[in-house]
């Protein structure tokens, strides 16, 4: 029996983190959606979702209820398989891609190894940029399938501009892959932790290094480029809603709907996740090693939380508000003591920790761009791909070769 | 029966699979879908042969990049169904003793060579991309630099077909 569980280790492991990962990753496009809402809600001095639950925490429910119950439709003279297809392919591709990001280091449960992640793949990185490739037929086969003219332009300006700039993003991380020497994104992360000067031996700035270089250019290029594969703004064209309806998603509705949305928001965490762990060393913190002190930062961080909570509870009038928010304050601060209590434990979190941190300063930034900027125009998107952020992203690769061949010990 | 040759075998029909349906359909669409899916599993079969960074690669160029190419082009014509024309009559009465006769023969040089392929990484050559690389920018630099200029007289030449007169 013994045998046999060391055996298939791990792949109920794989398939216990799975199920976990999946769990983790709807609940936090669901909340992202909160997050964009109020977020922008306050750059246009509104105040967002406010009356469902505390701070309109219950939102992403509600919205996730009207999806499930919501008519479901098929249009006629739709492409049935296509149809029905596309959706499904679209959600797939967004949530398997996440499958090879390494969220922290090893560890231990009931002694065995494994890694903080479902699958590290020592190419994981071409994997991601397989599936990036293969997700652009989601979108296209959307738009054609519905038989309507907006989504077959959203289709096909979409299939455009991810094949447009798909390139420099590929190329804006050979920069990265050649400082590293590995394609494993577990290998990238633990190269960047060396000379443990905290965040200037990540490779965005890539100080101490030995041989290394600067990544500055590579990780602007890298970062317009994938806002332009997520189709955010300023580049949602195929979902101009002023111009297509709602691009290649106008025909679907209800839970099909929600599963366009849903990948949407996947694609974005993904981006975010695979800059992290590229330019921004992935779980490490952004301190010295010799700043032990530092460990109790997330302890701080829950401390704060919790007492913000039980502060806000103070105003208000409904039994959910004055009985639950202090309930869950308290339980924040009941974790904090409990992590800075067990070294292990907090030892554990650490890595994750500075990981969700990371992750969610880019999805601030994204939300926070979607506030500000306004879209392309569909020739200066074309233009701006082809005549520059390539050109630009494939200097970066030969700067970054020339230099380290220049400090390379001979 | 292992596990990789369950694997193998369900990757090998769905290429098989992929490829009849690829022919079978009437719509030029999900003729391209089956493609894609037949280059989707053969990318399967070369990472079970340990070759990974040529899997990765042919889903990306292959299954990506060529194939979107291809919708797109069928997508923008707005190409409806297929028509049946009257088939040659050739083909009509040689075609399938034909497709026995290559399907037994290359059958018959499999069977008839008697023993199995060795494994890929035997070999030692294609399963990492550091000799890969090697291959590539090292022992073959001048035929592959070579490959890449005729490519780019292709891309050249295609500019100037594309090009509007002036």
């Amino acid at each position: 029996m013994n045998e046999v569980l060391t055996q298939y280790a791990f792949l109920i492991a794989a398939i216990i983190k799975i199920v976990i990962l999946v769990f983790i990753v709807l609940t936090v496009d669901a909340y992202l959606t909160w997050l964009e809402r109020k977020v922008i809600a306050h750059i246009q001095a509104r105040w967002g979702p406010r009356r469902t639950g505390p701070f309109g925490l219950l939102q992403p429910l509600a919205d996730g209820l009207k999806f499930i119950l919501k008519e479901d439709p098929t249009p006629t003279g739709v492409d049935k398989t296509a149809y029905f297809l596309a959706p499904f392919l679209t959600l797939l591709l967004a949530v398997t891609s996440l499958a090879i990001i390494p969220f922290g280091p090893d560890f231990k449960v009931f002694g065995y190894t494994t890694n903080f992640g479902i699958a590290d793949v020592n190419i994981s990185i071409l994997v991601l940029f397989a599936i990036t490739a293969l997700s652009v037929y989601g979108v296209a086969l959307a738009g054609w399938a519905s038989n309507n003219k907006y989504s077959l332009l959203g289709g096909l300006r979409s299939s455009a501009q991810m094949i447009s700039y798909e390139l420099a993003m590929t190329l804006s991380v050979v920069g990265v892959l050649l400082i590293a020497g590995d394609f494993s994104l577990k290998g990238i992360v633990l190269q960047q932790e060396f000379p443990k000067l905290g965040l200037l031996s990540w490779n965005i700035f890539a100080i101490g290094h030995g041989y290394g270089f600067t990544q500055v250019i590579g990780f602007f290029c890298y970062f317009i480029a994938a806002i332009a594969e997520t189709n955010r703004i300023p580049f949602d064209l195929p979902e101009a809603e002023s111009e297509l309806v709602a691009g290649y998603h106008t025909e679907y509705a209800s839970m099909k709907f929600a599963m366009f949305f849903i990948a949407e928001y996947t694609a974005m965490l993904t981006v975010s996740c695979l800059a992290t762990v590229l330019f921004f060393g992935g779980w490490l913190s952004p301190f010295p090693g010799s700043w032990t002190f530092t460990q109790y930062l997330p302890t701080l961080l829950l401390f704060g939380l919790g007492a913000y909570a039980i502060y806000m509870s103070i105003g208000y009038e409904t039994m959910l508000g004055r009985l639950v928010m202090p309930g869950v304050g308290t339980a924040m601060i009941v974790i904090g003591v409990v992590l800075a209590l067990i070294p292990d434990l907090n030892h554990f979190v650490q890595g994750p920790f500075w990981f969700v941190a990371k992750v969610f300063a880019f999805l601030f930034f994204y939300i926070w761009m979607r506030g500000t900027l306004p879209r392309f125009r569909y020739d200066q998107l074309m233009t701006f791909g082809w005549k520059f952020l390539l050109p630009v992203s494939i200097a970066n690769v030969v700067l970054t070769s020339a230099v380290m061949l220049w400090r390379m010990p001979r | 029966m292992s596990a990789t040759l369950i694997v193998f075998f369900v990757l090998a029909a769905l290429a098989v699979l992929g490829a009849v349906n690829l022919i079978v359909q009437r719509h030029p669409i999900h003729s391209a879908l089956s493609l894609i899916v037949v280059m989707v599993a053969l990318a399967g079969l070369y990472l079970l042969l340990g070759a990974e960074f040529v899997a990765a690669v042919q889903i990306i160029v292959y299954g990506g990049a060529i194939m979107v190419l291809f919708t797109f082009v069928i997508m923008l014509l707005n190409a409806g169904e297929e028509e049946h024309t009257n088939f040659s009559k050739l083909a009509n009465i040689a075609g399938i003793p034909l497709a026995v006769a290559i399907a037994g023969f290359i059958a018959a040089t499999i069977v008839h060579s008697g023993q199995p392929l060795p494994p890929a990484a035997a070999q030692g050559s294609l399963t990492n991309t550091k000799t890969l690389s090697m291959m590539i920018f090292r022992d073959f630099v001048y035929p592959f630099e070579l490959t890449s200029f005729l490519i780019l007289v292709a891309i050249l030449g295609a500019i100037v077909l594309a090009q509007r007169e002036r």
